[in-house]
């Protein structure tokens, strides 16, 4: 009953998306503005709507309906309730229900604000918002229903379908499958709803600039409206990234954070390419240039977000994050061709009218130096898609399904990511306009000179790796130049305006959020940059097996295996848990208990490694294997990684700055005029 | 329980044996877990996707560094061991596609790229700089005296409000 009223609930929705979208380009068309604000109430509708059937199937996970084939797939009579919630997302079609659950609740969002200016618009961003909707809700009732049954044939093969087929009977397995153990972290719990609300936040600003292209207005409007938008979409896809990077550090074990795996290339790459958009259209607002690359960064960033989400569900790139095969990727390529194309005739359409405002006069103007570091986002988004479907064109010419290396990804990233930093430096000490070499010289030497002590005094520290030597002098000048920008705005408050150092640096951030949040951002970048440095250069690891009493020494530690018992644990997971005692120069530090976990429901073990995090290194040891009569004797795996945390601590620092430049601002008087005194008049 | 516990015993059999066999080859004069690993992290598990083998924990993993150990014993070079992989299951077990015949491909076209993305910027830089600046549309009469209209209602209403 309650899947039929999930389904019911479904279709429904896809009829209301539908005629939102028909109304709303029929009104826009014919002038009809009656039949807009019809669609915009469609639209408004829309998420009440799929709220229902998303809390109907929650409801069945949570009740542990396994006659739904969805539920017995990825649930278990063992599983807690906050994981059969979780479970939602668990599976393609759950997934998928909440992605446009999300998509739904976003363009509910869109409908409710004010819409007494730029009404020009509102038609187009409810088509193309409707549109997106629709196919999802396409893909959901169509291809991948959460709400199918499972039936059994006579020969006692099983079927799904929503209504009975003829010749069998209702199945009813007394337990389902459960959760992939891979996915019960916290990590990957808030990590998925993290990375879909990132993705569809982001079409929002598309739906804004399509409808700019198609209303023919050449001005910087749209971006301002979705100013907010692109920056919470950017916040919460990167949240999912890092969410992701710590679940893969905590439960993949590698040792690593990040595996260049295809999946986590296709979140990344939109976030590359939402990043040049971010930058870009700051030179739109302040000069009025580069309307046209920034209406081709953010159909980019759009098509790329679908693209990412076609990767992860069709199947057609092998990945440890991919769902089942599907069905759906033909249907998800059509879409992503289409709006691509449609969005790329209306920029060629629109061509001339978005010429820039003002000429590029000078190499070295801060709008080059954005210019360059779009390059760059763009370039490293297009290597990184050639690694992706590298296995693909690799069996079209040669049969053999051949992937690349981390090894050729990091080759890659690292030189761009270097030149990156550097133009983080330079570009705050640039002005807009004309800036010559000289006035670059005289406002760089300060920071120059600061940021090449670091390496200097590594050189006599007996730290001889000339990469690293690159790498942490680039983070010291951005971090010089960053704290130039709030000592240099925190002097001229405090000279203009009578006021403490502090309060002034206070009031920066309070006048000029976007700004000086962004200082902030790249402060996290700085600190994110100096635990990949220390991961990627300076990791060792060893591996060996011991019995109780021995140890293992690595990078001045010792690690002794005192103990390992096994024990089951409410929800039903077996548990092989060793004790290992950390000592460096005979001081006992503490202790480490890695562990193997077992799932019976989906008879998977899972590796927990024991973490010693500190802020120098992270010491992380992995259960291998043990012997199983007596215990006497365990193989551990230690990795000893240099400045992790400052990777966890710099990825905070950034959703920081993101939150504080997202954070809305004062809407500040800026009209004063005489009593009785008219604007006509003024202007006269 | 007693069922439920010898099934998870059934299953850690894979490992038991995996460290039975790790235990036995910890002699002096053979090769370490490091060794082995040194090799292992080169080629990918031959059932799981895009994983290295050093850190995979599937049966046929283990049985290739079982295999890897044995070689190393028999006295194999690194190169000798890796090749004997590449001959037996294909290219496709390499982590890193040599940089030859058609995987020189992936090595070619990231600095092409590069070198495009700059061409093209250079290009467009030096469009942008002869280009004359065009001044942006604006509004029309009328419809600056719209904006203007509702701007002053706006202010007007303000004003009674206060």
């Amino acid at each position: 009953m309650i899947a039929d009223i999930g389904f019911i609930f479904l279709i429904l929705t896809l009829l209301t998306a539908l005629y939102s979208a028909i109304a709303a380009f029929y009104g826009a068309r014919n002038d009809k503005p009656s039949y807009v604000e019809s669609a915009r109430h469609a639209m408004l509708l829309a998420w009440p709507l799929i709220t229902l059937p998303t809390l109907a199937l929650i409801r069945l996970l949570i009740d542990g309906q396994y006659h739904i084939q969805y539920v017995a797939r990825v649930t278990s009579n063992t599983m807690p309730i906050y994981l059969k919630i979780t479970a939602l997302w668990g599976g393609q079609a759950g997934s998928l229900l909440f992605w446009t659950w999300m998509m739904a609740a976003c363009a509910f969002a869109v409908s409710v604000r004010k819409w007494d200016r730029d009404r020009e618009f509102l038609p187009w961003v409810i088509f193309v918002t409707m549109v997106t909707l629709l196919f999802f809700l396409s893909l959901v009732v169509f291809f991948e229903n959460p709400f199918r049954r499972l039936w059994i044939m006579d020969s006692g093969q099983q079927v799904s379908a929503m209504l009975q087929p003829s010749g069998t009977m209702p199945f009813v397995p007394s337990d389902g499958l459960g959760l992939n153990p891979l996915l019960r972290h916290p990590g990957m719990i808030i990590h998925p709803p993290m990375l879909y609300l990132g993705f569809v936040s982001f079409v929002i600003p598309y739906a804004y600039a399509i409808a700019a292209l198609i209303t023919g207005r050449s001005d910087d409007r749209w971006i301002r409206i979705t100013r907010r938008w692109t920056l919470v979409a950017w916040l919460f896809l990167s949240l999912g990234l890092v969410l992701g990077s710590r679940w893969a550090y905590d439960v993949l074990g590698w040792g690593g954070y990040w595996g260049w795996d295809a999946v986590e290339l296709a979140a990344l790459i939109p976030w590359l390419v939402g990043t040049a958009f971010l930058h870009s259209v700051m030179v739109q607002e302040k000069r009025g240039m580069f309307k046209q690359w920034n209406m081709f960064l953010i159909i980019l960033t759009y098509s790329l977000v679908i693209y990412g989400t076609f990767l992860t569900r069709s199947g057609v790139i092998d990945s440890v994050h991919t769902f089942a095969q599907s069905a759906i990727g033909p249907v998800f390529l059509i879409f992503i061709a289409f709006m691509f194309i449609s969005s790329a005739v209306l920029l060629v359409r629109q061509w001339d009218t978005l010429r820039g405002e003002h000429p590029l006069v000078s190499w070295l103007s801060r709008e080059m130096l954005f210019l360059l570091n779009n390059l760059l986002f763009v370039i490293l988004a297009a290597v990184y898609e050639l690694g992706v479907h590298f296995p693909i064109i690799s069996e079209v010419f040669t049969g053999v399904k051949q992937s690349v290396s981390p090894d050729w990804y990091e080759s890659i990233s690292a030189p761009l990511m270097f030149i990156l930093l550097v133009l983080m430096g330079l570009a705050p000490l640039s002005a807009y306009g004309r800036h010559s070499a000289k006035a670059l010289g005289r406002s760089i030497w300060i920071p120059f000179g600061f940021s090449s002590l670091i390496p200097i005094t590594l050189f006599f520290l007996g730290i001889r790796n000339v990469a690293a030597h690159l790498g942490v002098w680039s983070l010291a000048f951005v971090v010089a130049v960053t704290g130039y920008e709030f000592w240099r705005g925190a002097r001229a408050r405090q000279n203009r305006h009578d006021e403490y150092f502090l309060i002034g640096l206070l009031n920066l951030f309070r006048r000029n959020r976007r700004r000086y949040g962004g200082y902030i951002i790249h402060l996290g970048v700085v600190l994110m940059a100096l635990g990949i440095i220390g991961a990627e250069m300076y990791q060792s690891e060893t591996q060996g097996a011991l019995a109780v009493g021995e140890s293992l020494s690595l990078e001045g530690y010792e690690l002794r295996y005192d103990s390992l018992s096994q024990f089951y644990i409410p929800g039903g997971q077996f548990i092989t848990r060793a004790v290992v005692s950390v000592f460096r120069d005979g001081k006992l530090l503490g202790e480490i208990y890695p562990r193997q976990d077992y799932f019976p429901d989906s008879r998977q073990s899972m590796a927990v490694p024991g973490l010693r995090s500190r802020l120098n290194a992270d010491l992380k040891v992995l259960l291998v294997g043990w012997e199983s009569i007596g215990l006497e004797g365990a193989t551990f795996k230690v990795y000893h990684t240099p400045l992790m945390t400052c990777l966890w601590l710099g990825a905070a620092v950034f959703i920081l700055g993101t939150a504080v430049a997202a954070w809305p601002e004062k809407v500040r008087e800026i009209v004063r005029r005489r009593p009785g005194a008219s604007l006509s008049a003024a202007r006269a | 329980m007693r069922k439920k516990i010898n099934t998870a015993a059934c299953c850690f059999i894979v490992v038991i044996m995996s460290f039975a066999v790790v235990r036995a080859s910890a002699q002096e004069g053979q090769p370490t877990d490091d060794d082995v690993n040194a090799i292992a992290k080169q080629l990918y598990c031959p059932v799981c996707e895009n994983t290295p083998l050093d850190v995979c924990g599937t049966q046929a993993c283990i049985d290739w560094r079982v295999e890897i150990r044995q070689k190393l014993t028999e006295g194999w070079s690194e190169e000798e061991i890796i090749q004997y992989f590449v001959d037996r299951h294909g290219m496709q077990v390499l982590v890193q596609p040599p940089a030859e015949g058609f995987y020189l491909f992936i090595y070619i076209v990231p600095p092409l790229i590069l070198f495009m993305g700059i061409l093209i910027l250079m290009c467009a830089v030096r469009g942008w700089r002869k280009h004359v600046p065009v001044e942006s549309p604006g509004l029309s009469p009328d419809e600056q005296d719209f904006y203007m209209t509702r701007i002053e209602d706006e202010l007007r209403r303000r004003q009674d409000d206060a």
